[in-house]
């Protein structure tokens, strides 16, 4: 057994049981950072099969950010669990019925999976001595235009549609106004006043 | 193949090297560290307070607020990556397409500032 195939199994059940502990953790944060442990194994597994754009990808954006908005998530949840078990006794049916389709669904998939005749080649001797960073570039932007600006336009929707759903202003509390305090002139401030001896102003 | 896999050894070494010192340092804590309890000793008095509230209370929403921008500038900077290494020889085509995505980000993030959603109030 090479290192690397040794290194593979190590990621493939890290990566498994990661996944398996993010369904049967009883603690929903738990399942969040078995969550987080899948999707590093899953990078390393990527490292291996050399694509390394996509594994840091799955570093930055999965890792540190869904991640983070999962926990965000849980936490926001007002999760309890006595309450939580009863519901769940009640849409086992349910659930069952959506597994079995899932599960159906797979097996139509992978039972007509199959490769492309000489895929096996061009895996094993990939074309050009690109690293596939740079020839991810090579293609994304032009010959995937359309779907590359769909992108940037969804991500725009994103943003606009938090923003409208979860921005509020507060109006009872006092807000720093950097401006106002760097306009303002100590002289129309303050007044000074000479106050004789014995006098009142 | 392998010369690229050998240059991520050394991540893989401090993987390694990071889980064992954890697993160390937890294994040390359960072997060797003393360990008498008693009721008074164990008792929220001498190791902190008690605790005052549930943790798993609600979050503001705002913190949810920013960590969604924080994942859309996160996605953008994903996209700008392989454009910037691929930049020498790229066509004019791939250049001003990244242009437009990045004007139309830019109206986004004009919007957001606008609306003062980068203040914490």
């Amino acid at each position: 057994m090479t290192a690397v195939v040794f290194v593979f199994y190590l990621f493939a059940v890290s990566t498994l049981l990661g996944g398996l502990m993010t369904v049967l953790s009883r603690n929903p944060v738990h399942s969040v950072l078995w969550l987080i442990l899948a999707f590093l194994s899953s990078a390393g597994l990527f490292v291996l099969l050399g694509a390394e754009f996509v594994a840091m990808l799955l570093m930055i954006v999965y890792i540190g950010a869904v991640a983070v908005l999962f926990l965000f998530v849980v936490m926001m949840l007002d999760i309890d669990f006595a309450e939580l078990k009863a519901e769940m006794a009640k849409y086992m049916p349910l659930a069952l019925l959506i597994g079995v389709v899932i599960l159906m669904q797979l097996a139509l998939a992978l039972g007509v999976w199959g490769f492309d005749a000489g895929a096996a080649e061009r895996i094993a001797a990939p074309k050009g001595d690109m690293e596939n960073t740079r020839a991810l570039g090579m293609i994304l932007y032009d010959q995937y235009f359309l779907v590359f600006q769909l992108s940037g336009l969804i991500l725009l929707v994103a943003m606009i549609g938090a923003i409208v759903l979860t921005l509020r202003h507060r109006t009872d509390i006092k807000r720093q106004d950097v401006l106002a305090q760097m306009f303002r002139d100590p002289a129309k401030a303050m007044e000074l006043k000479d106050v004789k001896p014995g006098q009142g102003l | 193949m392998q010369d690229f896999l050998r240059e991520y050894l050394p991540i893989l070494i401090f993987l390694g090297l990071a889980i064992a010192l954890g697993g160390i340092l937890i294994i040390a804590a359960a072997v060797i560290a003393v360990r008498n309890p008693d009721p008074e000793k164990v008792s929220a008095y001498e190791c902190g307070f008690n605790a005052f509230d549930d943790a798993r209370m609600k979050f503001d929403v705002r913190f949810y607020l920013v960590s969604i921008l924080f994942i859309i500038f996160d996605l953008e900077v994903a996209f700008l990556f392989p454009w910037a290494v691929a930049f020498g020889d790229m066509s004019m085509t791939a250049f001003w397409s990244m242009m437009v995505f990045l004007t139309v980000l830019t109206a986004g993030f004009a919007y957001e500032w606008k609306k003062g959603a980068l203040e914490w109030q």
